[in-house]
């Protein structure tokens, strides 16, 4: 929702990146305030996850140019686990398996670290389990996910929970949802999203990335931006999804350079 | 313990500096006179020397083993000093007369020994080069009738029962090294339990090696007899040094009826640097006999150290009933080789016996699994259940597995499970996002991956362990 007067929380300007030496982001620009939550569509290679893992920091990705604020602090100082603990939380789209690692042991080292840089009092297992468990209702979790290895043979929904889950507990200053609504069946699609309405305050804002306008039938967005060839090319109301739902990601592009070099 | 063991493995490796006691080395080289003069300086009987005569002549007919999946230089056995003893100025009769500056070592080492024992009611008896210095709690255990001393005092103290048993369950002939060992060795530990007697504490020894290109021979016999247990605990550090350190030991155990013995082992000697250059060789010969019904043996060991490690703690099921478990944690990084492993022969009806090997590979390493499962005719009803897992950190390493399952009973059911994985950037980047940094990752997915070894551990142990292991992988990821 927007709010009027509120914070800036993320400030991206001209924003380059590159993986393995092409470019793939060429010129972002996107201003996020707190309590906002802004969609970025776009079809398959546009840059979309790009975007999300460079604002996360993942390694394989290059920052060649621009710049990019959170909080008014430059991003690209802090790695990517201060990042974290600064409140920048992704979603992944694929979560990776870490057998052998309790995910309620994983849980609670990831809130912990976060707790601590907050200041906060770090909880032991039992008042964990407590807490973890209140949380795990909002996503209609069974308890036997915390014994479970991390996403270890959690099926796609199972995973896409497990990621809200730790948005949950640490409760970002930025949530970045990467393409969360895929592999998702309609009720999981619904408990989900459902959870992260719930998340959702005027403190924090939330970025979805996403193909289709189906999810944001129960997030609404504030804003939707269309991403294609590593650039915002549009920028709209909740509205622009519907017209590219019935037009189609062409509609957008029609008119414009294919690809021009900045 | 804990803060013990913190100090001697949970830091970059700091034990890097020699004591100047003024060292009585043997001259370089092997030969039946050297022998004798170990012989003669320990003050032995004749029929010891005899044995390691016996020994020495059977080591000259062998060869080195060239089986095992590792490389290294000819070891040129005429240049290691054979005996090297710190000068005992007179008999030691309390911790206060023993030289200061060994005190101060045990100081750098962070091992006040005299409050340690006391505070963390282990008892230690500290090796110190090739010779016992001074043993603590020994009355203590007097009391309930066990023996803990130097293999050296049991040989005087003891005679009739080192006589017994030495080379009983590692023949003098069994391997070149144990050949070599049995010829040379200068010190070691030995542990007896009479009949009946549960140990009210873990003994532990910590071995240290001290004078540069010294071989260091230990000599390990423990001894529960019917219905007797003891966890043993043997922690190992060594200082650094360029030139290579031979290290060849023997540990045998024997368990009579009834009787359970646990060996763990944390061994963290000096690895050679980054590049390979330096570090210990350590090709031990460990074994032990599970020779009364019911009887049990256990060995855990975590091995992080060592440029070369050699190493099979064995059971040999012979008792009916009598169960071997061998869990293991092995870590290899830089350009360290590990061939490691187990045998577990099965001989007495229904015996059972379980395999747990973690091997995880960092850098350029080598790390290898061998084990042999042998099942005799007579071993009807016998089990055995093996898991082998490996993990690779980076591309540079290998992992290997080597099961030799060897089965002449219809009757027995043999189970073998292996798996490899890998610790991969995106599982780093996904702890990252979670605000977990990249050291705190390795060493969660590492424990993960060695729960089940660990769990077998003493508390204080596994929890060092855990510790040890993050550091020797650090800096080996992201």
């Amino acid at each position: 929702m927007i709010y009027p007067g509120s914070t800036v929380l993320l400030e991206v300007r001209d924003l380059h990146a590159t993986v393995n030496g092409i470019e793939i982001l060429k010129g972002i620009d996107l201003t996020v305030r707190s309590g906002e939550v802004h969609a970025i569509m776009g079809t398959n290679g546009s840059g979309k996850s790009t975007f999300a893992k460079v604002l996360a920091g993942h390694s394989a990705y290059q920052v060649t140019g621009g710049s990019v604020a959170f909080e008014g602090k430059n991003l690209f100082d802090l790695k990517p686990e201060e990042r974290a603990r600064a409140g920048v939380f992704l979603a992944f789209q694929y979560p990776i398996e870490i057998p052998g690692v309790a995910n309620s042991h994983f849980l609670r080292l990831a809130y912990n670290t976060v707790q601590a840089q907050r200041g906060r009092d770090e909880l032991d297992p039992l008042e964990f389990e407590d807490f973890v468990r209140d949380k795990m209702k909002l996503l209609e979790m069974n308890p036997d996910f915390l014994d479970r290895g991390v996403n270890e043979g959690f099926s796609g929904g199972e995973k896409k929970r497990n990621e809200i889950l730790q948005m949950a507990l640490l409760e970002p200053r930025l949530a970045i949802l990467d393409e969360t609504d895929s592999g998702l069946d309609i009720d999981a699609l619904r408990i989900v999203t459902n959870g992260v309405n719930r998340l959702s305050n005027k403190d924090n804002a939330i970025i979805l990335v996403t193909h289709y306008q189906r999810m944001l039938n129960y997030i609404v967005p504030d804003f939707v931006h269309v991403m294609q060839s590593g650039r915002i090319i549009k920028t709209g109301g909740k509205e622009l999804a519907l017209d590219l739902e019935a037009h189609g990601y062409d509609w957008v592009g029609a008119g414009r350079p294919a690809t021009a070099d900045v | 313990m804990s803060a013990v063991l913190q100090n001697l493995v949970n830091q970059p490796y700091k034990h890097g500096f020699v004591t100047d006691i003024e060292s009585d080395v043997a001259p370089k080289g092997l030969n039946e006179d050297i022998i004798r003069l170990i012989s003669t300086k320990k003050n032995e009987p004749e029929w010891l020397l005899e044995f390691r005569l016996n020994a020495y002549r059977q080591w000259l007919t062998m060869k080195e083993p060239k089986w095992p999946n590792v490389k290294y230089p000819k070891i040129d056995f005429q240049a290691i000093s054979y005996y090297a003893a710190p000068k005992p100025k007179k008999k030691l009769g309390s911790m206060d007369e023993v030289d200061p500056e060994l005190l101060r070592t045990f100081e750098k080492l962070g091992v006040p020994m005299h409050e340690r024992a006391a505070l963390a009611g282990v008892a230690v008896d500290v090796i110190f080069d090739s010779v016992s210095v001074a043993t603590t709690y020994k009355e203590k255990l007097a009391e309930v009738g066990i023996i803990f001393c130097s293999i050296s005092e049991a040989v005087h103290s003891y005679p009739h029962l080192i006589r017994q048993y030495l080379g009983t369950v590692v023949p003098v002939g069994d391997n070149y090294y144990a050949a070599l060992n049995s010829a040379v060795f200068t010190d070691g530990t030995f542990c007896f339990l009479p009949k009946g007697v549960k140990c009210p504490m873990d003994l532990s020894t910590y071995f240290r090696i001290n004078t540069e290109e010294s071989g260091q021979f230990e000599r390990t016999l423990i001894i529960a007899e019917e219905g007797a247990s003891v966890s043993y605990l043997e922690g190992c550090t060594a200082p650094k040094f360029d030139t290579n350190q031979l290290h060849a030991a023997v540990v045998e155990l024997v368990a009579l009826d009834n009787a359970d013995i646990k060996y763990s082992t944390v061994q963290n000697w000096y690895a050679g640097d980054e590049n390979g250059l330096g570090g210990i060789y350590n090709f031990v010969t460990k074994r032990g006999l599970a020779k009364g019904v019911n009887s049990r043996i256990s060995w855990t060991q975590v091995e992080t150290g060592s440029a070369i490690t050699w190493k099979y703690p064995s059971c040999i099921l012979q008792g009916d009933n009598s169960v071997g478990e061998f869990y293991s944690v092995a870590v290899t990084n830089h350009y360290q080789q590990a061939d490691t492993g187990t045998k577990m022969v099965h001989i007495g009806k229904n015996t059972r016996s379980t395999i747990v090997s973690k091997g995880i590979s960092a850098g350029h390493s080598n790390n290898s699994y061998r084990g042999l499962v042998r099942i005799a005719p007579t071993a009807a009803g016998a089990r055995n259940y093996s898991q082998c897992d490996s993990m690779l950190i980076g591309d540079k390493c290998s992992a290997n597995t080597f099961p030799y399952i060897q089965v002449r009973n219809q009757g027995a059911k043999v189970e073998h499970e292996a798996s490899t994985s890998k610790i991969g950037e995106d599982q780093l980047f996904y702890f990252a996002q979670r605000g977990i940094g990249n050291e705190e990752a390795v060493s969660m997915i590492i424990n993960g991956f060695c729960k089940d070894v660990f769990q077998q551990l003493p508390m204080e142990f596994a929890v060092e362990a855990t510790k040890l292991l993050g550091f020797k992988l650090e800096g080996s990821v992201g």
